[in-house]
């Protein structure tokens, strides 16, 4: 890894906001969630919209042959990834509450604390 | 100001190419300096050089390219260029294959970020 | 803040939500198909107005005139690319794609 010690810390939000599977871009989105880990940046995710979806429970794959990445989430932790923030009306409007989700460490914030939270940013990447 | 370019889309199929490609252009006729163009997702396809399209449509590979000579750090994700077969032996001039950490060095060193895609 | 909208609001929610996360003030950006939104007499019409009493909302010229749309909503700034870069140098983005 091509860590730098000195290298100036970002305030970074990856704001997730599309379905997983229907397109590549929560996937791959989360990979570079990862490698920005590795940077030690200030990252924080933020789902809203479809995005939610990408932490739903139950998830199985196996029938459209697509490799699932629910796992991943679980391992943000141990990459110090750990401000993971969830839009509470983006799960109300598609009929979804916290339980459905998976049991990882999630912040649930309402429209305009996450407002404030992205007027924060340095770097927004749309995934 | 420094500007970082992150293209996610393909050529020809949406305009996020176009748009990024003429942003870039117009961000450096107004004297800005760009710390380089990255491209991830479908964006990798941007740098496949066997494109061919008809000759009244714009290339959009041979604009990149010409964009890189002009002294334009260009990027192609090495994951995402894998994922979709483009490697050393197609990828346009003037472009690197490189990993992902490129992105983040380049969002760190420039002022701004933006992004064009899908 | 700057939001930038590309997805045509007659098919996407991608401006609804822009409109519902971005704070007042934050200017937004429509180019590409979100430039449909700029139309002047559509059914958003309304929605576009109410958004211009907090936000500043610019269309992009060159996707404009590519969609052969010449009547934009009163108060929408129509803006070339030039301005466009102008305005990435003035606000962090907020792409919504």
């Amino acid at each position: 890894m091509e860590e730098d010690e000195d290298m100036i810390q970002k305030k970074m939000m990856f704001v997730m906001r599309k379905a997983p599977h229907g397109s590549i871009y929560p996937y791959e989105g989360l990979e570079v969630v990862l490698i920005t880990a590795a940077y030690d940046q200030d990252i924080s995710m933020l789902f809203i919209d479809d995005g939610v979806y990408s932490l739903k429970n139950e998830q199985n794959t196996e029938g459209i042959g697509i490799k699932g990445f629910m796992k991943t989430y679980f391992a943000l932790e141990d990459y110090e990834v750990e401000k993971l923030y969830v839009d509470n009306q983006s799960l109300k409007d598609r009929g979804l509450s916290k339980k459905d989700l998976i049991d990882v460490n999630l912040q649930y914030f309402n429209r305009d604390e996450i407002k404030k939270l992205m007027d924060e940013q340095e770097i927004l990447f749309p995934f | 100001m420094k500007i970082a370019i992150l293209v996610l889309d393909g050529p020809y199929n949406h305009e996020a190419s176009d748009t990024a490609y003429n942003f870039t252009k117009a961000a450096i006729e107004k004297g800005h300096e760009i710390e380089g163009v990255f491209f991830y997702n479908d964006g990798v396809i941007n740098a496949a050089k066997l494109m061919e399209p008809p000759s009244d449509d714009r290339n959009i590979a041979k604009r990149w390219s010409e964009l890189g000579g002009s002294g334009v750090k260009l990027t192609v994700c090495i994951a995402a260029a894998k994922r979709r077969g483009i490697n050393d032996d197609v990828v346009i001039d003037n472009a690197k294959i490189a990993g992902l950490g490129q992105l983040v060095e380049m969002a760190v060193a420039a002022d701004r970020l933006i992004t064009f895609g899908d | 803040m700057l939001h930038t909208v590309n997805k045509s609001p007659f098919s996407h929610n991608n401006l609804e939500s822009c409109l519902s996360f971005a704070k007042e003030k934050d200017a937004i950006l429509l180019y590409e198909d979100g430039v449909l939104g700029a139309q002047a007499g559509s059914k958003l019409e309304s929605i576009i107005k109410e958004a211009l009493k907090k936000h500043t909302i610019c269309a992009l010229k060159e996707d404009l005139n590519a969609r052969g749309i010449s009547k934009t909503v009163g108060g929408i700034k129509v803006i070339g690319y030039p301005e466009f870069v102008d305005l990435v140098v003035e606000h962090k983005v907020v792409p919504w794609l």
